[in-house]
This record gives C-alpha cells, sequence and structure tokens, in this order.
C-alpha cells in the first residue's frame, strides 16, 4: 500500500469514525440520564441533514444548519415530552421499545415528506473535485470540516458536562437518580434535556456529512447500529472512551476495504459488536469496576 | 416544624405505616427507634416525598408534602439522608457537595454556596483532603459524612437521616454521632432513624418507637432509655430485674 493510499484510507476512515462517535455520545448522553438506548439516535441525524437541505434555497447555509439543529432540538424534546416523560416508573424495556418505535414512526413519517429521493447539502468549501494536498493524497476540505466540527463539538461537551450546573446535574442524575432527587434536582427536566442535546449533536452531524455521505429518509438506521456498537466497544455511558471506539471503528471500516469486498463493510461493525458482547460486555475502554459504581 | 397527622403509606397494596402521629420542634433531635422492617425508612421516604402518602398530613412550616413533589422538598428546607450513603460515586466529592447546594444556589445565589461549602470543609476536614477524589472511592465512613454534608449544604431546616451508622465501626459510629449532636448545638433539628437504639437514645431528646408500621411508644429520650420494654426489646438487656 502506497503512503498516499494509507492517508488517503485514514482521512476516510477519520470521517466516518467521528460520525460514528457523536451518533454513539448521543446514545451515551441519553443513556446517563435514563438507563435506555435511544434507538431514535439516527434519526436525529436523519432529520438534521434533511431539513437543512429543504430550508437552504430559503437561507443562507450556516442559517440553514442553525435552524436545522434547533428545530431538531425540539422534535427531540416533543418526542421525550410526549412519549417518554409522562410515563410512571417505567420499565427500561418498555422505554427500549418506545424508541424503536418512535425511530420507525419518524423513519416513515421522513418518507412521505421528503420521499425516496437522495439528497445532499453542498460542499461547504469548493465542490466536490476541490481538494488539499496532504503528502499525496488528495483529501476534500469537507473531511476536515467533518473532523473538526465533532472534534469540537465533543471538547464543547466535555466543558458542558464539567463545569456547567446542568451538566453537573445531568451527571449526578446518571451517578443516582433518588439521591438526585434527595438534592432538589429536577430528573424529568434532565431526561428532557439529554434527549434535546442528543438530538442537537445528531442534527449537526447530520448537516456537516451530508456533502459527503448524501442523505435519504432511511440512513438512521445503519447509523443508528454503527453508533450503538461503538458506544458498546467504548463501554455504555463513556463519551471519552466513545470517540476512541468510534475512529476505531472507522478506521477499520476504511482499511477492510483493501482486503475485502465493500458490501462486507457493515458485517465487520456486526461482527466486532457481537463479539465485544460476548466476551468483554463492559466495553474494551470501560473498567468492570467503574461499571460497578454505576447505578445502571 | 414537623406535624405529622394519621399517616398511612407504602407501595403498591402493602401497607406498611398505620395511622402515624407525631411531631418535631425546632432544634431538638428527634429519633425513630425500631426492629427492622417496622416500617422507619419508610416514614422517611414518605415524609421525604419518595414513597406517596395514602392519607392523612404532613404540615412542614405550613406547607402540605403529601401534595409536593419529592424534588421540591428540599427547597422547602426538609432534607434527607439516605441509607447506604447514595453519594454520586462517580463524580468528585466537591462537585457532590456543590449538587447538595443546588437548592441553595437558587434560593441565595453561588455566593452562598462557596460560603457554605467552606462551613462544610471546616465541619468535615476529611472532605477537604479528599475534595478532588471520586466519592465512590472514599471509606464508608467518609460518604456517610459526605452524604451529610451534602444534605446540609442546602440550608436545611430539618435534615432527616436514615441509618447513618449501618456498615460503619464502632469509632466512626461515635464520630458521626457527635457530629449529630455538634448539628443540633449549631441549631439545627435533626430526625434520626436508628435500628442503633442505645446510640441513638443517648444523643435524641425525644423519641418514638415504631413497632409493625405503629408508634407503639414515644417520650423523652432518658424515659425511653429507662423504659423496661424497650430495653428487653430494643437495648438488648433481657436480665436487668434487680439491677439498680
Amino acid at each position: 500500500m502506497t503512503t498516499e493510499l494509507f492517508i488517503q484510507y485514514c482521512f476516510a476512515g477519520l470521517t466516518y469514525g467521528s460520525i460514528y462517535a457523536i451518533v454513539a455520545i448521543g446514545f451515551n448522553i441519553i443513556y446517563n440520564t435514563t438507563g435506555i438506548i435511544n434507538f431514535a439516535q439516527g434519526e436525529f441525524v436523519m432529520l438534521g441533514g434533511m431539513i437543512s437541505i429543504s430550508l437552504l434555497p430559503f437561507m443562507p447555509m450556516p442559517l440553514a444548519i442553525a435552524s436545522a439543529v434547533v428545530l431538531t432540538m425540539v422534535i427531540g424534546a416533543l418526542i421525550e415530552i410526549v412519549f417518554i416523560r409522562w410515563l410512571k416508573d417505567p420499565s427500561v424495556l418498555r422505554m427500549i421499545i418506545i424508541t424503536i418505535g418512535i425511530s420507525i414512526l419518524t423513519r416513515e413519517a421522513a418518507s412521505h415528506v421528503w420521499g425516496e429521493n437522495i439528497r445532499a447539502l453542498p460542499y461547504f468549501i469548493g465542490n466536490e473535485i476541490t481538494a488539499i494536498s496532504i503528502l499525496g493524497a488528495r483529501i476534500s476540505p469537507q473531511v476536515l470540516v467533518v473532523i473538526g466540527v465533532c472534534g469540537l463539538m465533543v471538547a464543547t461537551l466535555g466543558v458542558f458536562f464539567k463545569t456547567t450546573s446542568v451538566g453537573r446535574q445531568m451527571r449526578a442524575c446518571s451517578a443516582n437518580r433518588t439521591a438526585a432527587v434527595l438534592c432538589g434536582i429536577n430528573t424529568r427536566n434532565m431526561v428532557t434535556f439529554s434527549f434535546i442535546l442528543s438530538a442537537g449533536i445528531g442534527a449537526l452531524a447530520g448537516c456537516i456529512m451530508s456533502p459527503i455521505t448524501y442523505s435519504q429518509y432511511d440512513i438512521g438506521t445503519g447509523l443508528a447500529i454503527k453508533g450503538f456498537t461503538v458506544a458498546i466497544i467504548g463501554g455504555l455511558g463513556n463519551a471519552g472512551s466513545a470517540v476512541i471506539a468510534g475512529l476505531l471503528l472507522g478506521l477499520i471500516e476504511a482499511f477492510s476495504v483493501s482486503v475485502v469486498p465493500l458490501a462486507f463493510q457493515d458485517a465487520i461493525a456486526i461482527a466486532i459488536l457481537l463479539i465485544i458482547l460476548f466476551v468483554r460486555p463492559h466495553g474494551l475502554f470501560g473498567s468492570s469496576e467503574a461499571a460497578g459504581l454505576k447505578e445502571f | 416544624m414537623l406535624k405529622i397527622r394519621n399517616l398511612e403509606s407504602g407501595y403498591g397494596k402493602i401497607r406498611v405505616l398505620k395511622r402515624i402521629s407525631m411531631h418535631v420542634d425546632p432544634g431538638e433531635i428527634v429519633t425513630i427507634i425500631g426492629a427492622n422492617g417496622a416500617g422507619k425508612t419508610t416514614l422517611l421516604a414518605t415524609i421525604a416525598g419518595l414513597v406517596k402518602a395514602t392519607s392523612g398530613e404532613m404540615i412542614f412550616r405550613g406547607q402540605e408534602l403529601a401534595a409536593t413533589a419529592a424534588e421540591r422538598i428540599p427547597a422547602l428546607g426538609c432534607v434527607m439522608v439516605p441509607e447506604g450513603r447514595q453519594v454520586f460515586a462517580t463524580l468528585t466529592v466537591e462537585e457532590n457537595l456543590i449538587l447538595g447546594g443546588h437548592v441553595l444556589q437558587q434560593r441565595e445565589g453561588s455566593r452562598a454556596v462557596s460560603e457554605n461549602l467552606e462551613h462544610q470543609y471546616q465541619l468535615f476536614p476529611i472532605l477537604r483532603d479528599r475534595k478532588q477524589q471520586l466519592a465512590g472511592t472514599l471509606s464508608g465512613g467518609e460518604q456517610q459524612m459526605l452524604a451529610m454534608a451534602r444534605a446540609l449544604m442546602s440550608k436545611p431546616s430539618l435534615v432527616m437521616m436514615d441509618e447513618p451508622s449501618t456498615g460503619l465501626a464502632p469509632l466512626i459510629v461515635r464520630e458521626i454521632f457527635q457530629v449529630i449532636v455538634r448539628l443540633r448545638d449549631e441549631g439545627n433539628t435533626v430526625l434520626l432513624v436508628e435500628q442503633n437504639a442505645k446510640a441513638a437514645l443517648g444523643i435524641a431528646d425525644r423519641g418514638y418507637v415504631l413497632e409493625t408500621g405503629k408508634i407503639i411508644l414515644q417520650g423523652p429520650a432518658e424515659d425511653l432509655l429507662a423504659n423496661n420494654d424497650v430495653q428487653r426489646a430494643y437495648l438488648g438487656r433481657e436480665k436487668i430485674e434487680g439491677e439498680e
């Protein structure tokens, strides 16, 4: 393999990897406050892309993206308020099945609104053939945008959870819900916040990846599976290692193209998921001790 | 401060508390003693709103607690230190304390929180040494102190403690009880639930004896300590006839 090809694969892997990482972080945020896997997470990514594309004729792109993110956050909040908030002591299984239902519902609604056409936002910088040369490899600037924005999101989320009051309350909720109630924290609001936050980062990821990966009403399912794999590899609830796991899966997929046919790419993620679930259910990086400190 | 009349509550169809009436006055330590399963924890959980009362009334400083959501009760000035500590294990000691000050922050602002944080570090110096450590890595005694300090961070008018001595070495238990006395001396009001009846009655002003969900005895702590039934049932002194 030549150096150029190697770097080309690396960047392809990092691009998809950072998208997977963002989806996985979305899973983790909701998992941490509720103990459930929100299988509609991939739909947030789809909605972000599709809404921004629909808004584009009416406003400049940055505004279209911002509006799409805000609208998806509103949808995230509505989903939580309508389907989850009023449930009294729901079991984890019941909530998970609800999210699967929401995922199907959103997907079908999207296919009615937008049809089955494949759409895409235009490239943010230049067009399809604009490329920057890095060590001989030709990289689209959009790739750097995706990697950069995802990195920025991760850093911002880290600061948010560490230093802000709402971030701290959300972590308290995930560490011990009863104790959070006894501190006077409104845990139901924290659950709503976690849906809003997950919807927001998912939608933003959906916008920035759209020029490269395209947007369609049903991209959510595939992304949810990849994101779920990454969340499991990193250890559920562990946002930091989700980033590493996401990039790892992205790179593995990218390099696998040189060994096995492209059609097997998705099978690789599923195979990794199954192996991890059998061998290390607490994830590659999550320690079983840290998992023991958690309530869920 | 707290007046409870004919309170009943339980889980599902199981009625645990039966027509409980009791009160707590400002500045006193009131203890509730009783055997395992007598309903002590359920009583505190009902006052804190974690378990819904099925009938009766609980008036705390003029407010009906039964109609108040659990997360709003701390803001009224009534906080509970739960059994088994229940600290935020994956957060640092200092973050735990700041979260405890959540209602104080809403009421009086961040300045009050940092002042009170300093006060708690004076009261529990060990927590200052450990403030950057994850709470889950503390010893049992340290976690109990953290849970107490976290509750006190809200500057409550009533602190309810559920079995603070559970699973702790006798020396640590003594230290915890000394802290409770100091809290009272500083003007706090404490409602203490304990299985360790002797230690609890030793520091309390008044006490209630709970048995199968009913209050069977009440009075000043020294009277209960001297009561034959209490001694036989809870203080483990079977053969004391003839003594004194």
